[in-house]
């Protein structure tokens, strides 16, 4: 989110972080590939079928999954459904309102879903219980607690932590219907889709934004990348452009450093 | 498992030969006529028919901001909506907002405002109207492809014009300018728009699984077409300000 608070204030700073990043400085003395400090904590929210607490610098946020059955979608009668969605709340920010999602708000969400998504992260044809009828369900909802810039990764990293640790029932088939069992089993992750979102500043393009970072950005872009090394989603943002020799490169960066944060959340949620 | 490629092809949307169900080559576009100045009100329009898309793209501004505590006091405040009409597909859709069109609304705004010299209107708001009278795949990028020329036509200060083009994964071959079918059933799709004069990227979404190589394929492809159509954009202010018959304009009779 992009949250200029005073004008003056950040094309000033903006044109500092300019003149050090001309020499491969950043505010926060990160050099321009370097993520901040990742934290993550799971099981944190008990009743969730699974949870987990992100923390990527001072950016908070708690992921839950709840599982359910439900009707599939007419035109994926055999597969089940995951959504995710993610909610800016009021106490995470100054500059946060209660009220219907704002348009950063729907953009976060449906930026991260994406991701999950199409790394096809769930095997979602083993989440088919009765064809046409009945299939298991999968919400995970994701709550922004602390706003310190990048709100994608940390959210999409809450996510994927939440699903790797996620248990749900299992069910029997019993004319037709599907019965729940006492039986817990894990929800069926294939891949690990790690997101990395870059901010241009001038003409210098760096990992991870912080808040004061983002407020000065002139554009904003997220890869995420799957274990085999392929991109699977990819959105550019902000009111600015990209040169295509910088999209490259920040694909190659994205499958890289993605790597090592892949390596990291599977450590976290064995 | 390191850069395979991977893909799935549940539908065969492209044969042996390399055709495409509707025919079309890999890096063929579907037809595309571009009418600029069609309504009377706005003060700057364009219509755009590409494949099925039929999309009107109007410009009102610059005008006076309301809500006032809204005013940019150095630039314009561009505001964007694209909206698709309830009976724009298969299923009749809510007219009510959805978060996609939310969504894109945002993307497309922020793919046109690079464009807009906004500091030459202070104080002012510029809105453009994207109206999805019926959609085919890629109705981002045509919806952009028309509007910039709506801005063009209202006589509103540009860098470049913006220009957008969609490619995409089918049956794990990256091909050009995705139809409603093979968007759907194909396992990726890349809008992408550009400013092409200035070789600028000013939107780019991504979904579907991609190779390294294929990633920059089929967005160095993206690229190539968006130029190709920035052709016919040109024509088509050509044809508004210059005269002659505002005639369709098949790809082909532009082609690079």
């Amino acid at each position: 989110m992009s949250m200029k608070k005073n004008y003056v204030v950040e094309t000033i700073r903006k044109a500092q972080m300019v003149q050090l990043l001309a020499s491969g400085k950043r505010v926060d003395g990160r050099s321009l590939d370097q993520h901040r400090e990742l934290k993550i904590e799971t099981g944190v929210i008990p009743k969730a079928n699974g949870s987990a607490r992100v923390f990527l610098g001072n950016t908070q946020v708690i992921a839950g999954v709840k599982i359910a059955t439900g009707t599939p979608f007419p035109d994926t009668p055999d597969k089940g459904i995951l959504m995710v969605n993610a909610e800016i709340l009021p106490l995470s920010s100054p500059y946060a309102e209660a009220g219907p999602p704002s348009e950063d708000a729907i953009e976060l969400a449906r930026v991260v879903d994406r991701g999950i998504r199409e790394s096809k992260m769930v095997d979602l044809g083993k989440l088919n219980l009765v064809s046409g009828k009945s299939v298991i369900a999968i919400f995970v909802d994701c709550n922004v607690m602390n706003v310190d810039g990048n709100l994608f990764d940390a959210t999409s990293y809450a996510v994927v932590a939440a699903l790797r640790t996620a248990k749900m029932k299992k069910y029997v088939i019993k004319d037709e219907k599907a019965e729940a069992t006492n039986e817990l089993i894990q929800v069926p992750v294939e891949k690990t889709p790690v997101s990395l979102t870059f901010a241009r500043i001038g003409d210098k393009v760096v990992v991870d934004p912080g808040a004061e970072e983002e407020a000065s950005m002139d554009m904003r872009i997220t890869i995420t990348t799957e274990d085999g090394g392929n991109v699977c989603a990819s959105q550019k943002g902000e009111a600015s452009t990209i040169t295509p020799a910088q999209v490259l490169q920040a694909a190659d960066t994205s499958i890289r450093v993605g790597k090592a944060i892949r390596a990291k959340i599977i450590e976290a949620t064995k | 498992m390191e850069g395979q490629e991977v893909g799935e092809g549940k539908t065969k949307l492209i044969d042996e030969s390399g055709k495409r169900l509707d025919g079309r080559k890999w890096d063929e576009l579907r037809p595309i006529s571009i009418q600029v100045g069609l309504m009377k009100n706005a003060d700057g329009s364009a219509y755009i028919e590409w494949g099925k898309n039929k999309i009107m793209a109007a410009v009102y501004g610059p005008k006076e901001v309301h809500p006032k505590h809204q005013v940019l006091p150095d630039r314009a405040l561009l505001r964007c909506r694209y909206h698709m009409a309830p009976f724009s597909v298969d299923e009749r859709k809510n007219p009510a907002p959805s978060r996609r069109e939310i969504e894109i609304s945002k993307v497309i705004r922020e793919a046109l405002v690079p464009a807009v010299i906004v500091e030459d209107y202070p104080r002012t708001a510029i809105e453009v109207w994207v109206e999805v009278l019926q959609s085919d795949g890629g109705s981002r990028v045509a919806g952009i492809t028309a509007a910039s020329l709506a801005l063009a036509d209202a006589g509103i200060n540009m860098r470049d014009l913006v220009v957008g083009c969609s490619c995409g994964i089918i049956n794990n071959q990256v091909v050009a300018d995705l139809d409603d079918t093979e968007d759907k059933e194909g396992s990726g799709d890349m809008p992408v728009a550009i400013m092409p004069n200035l070789g600028l990227v000013s939107l780019l979404q991504v979904d579907g699984i991609y190779s390294r190589e294929q990633f920059q394929k089929a967005f160095e492809l993206a690229i190539a077409k968006g130029k190709q159509v920035n052709a016919l954009q040109r024509a088509a202010l050509n044809t508004r300000f210059f005269g002659g018959e505002a005639k369709t304009t098949q790809v082909e009779e532009v082609a690079e």
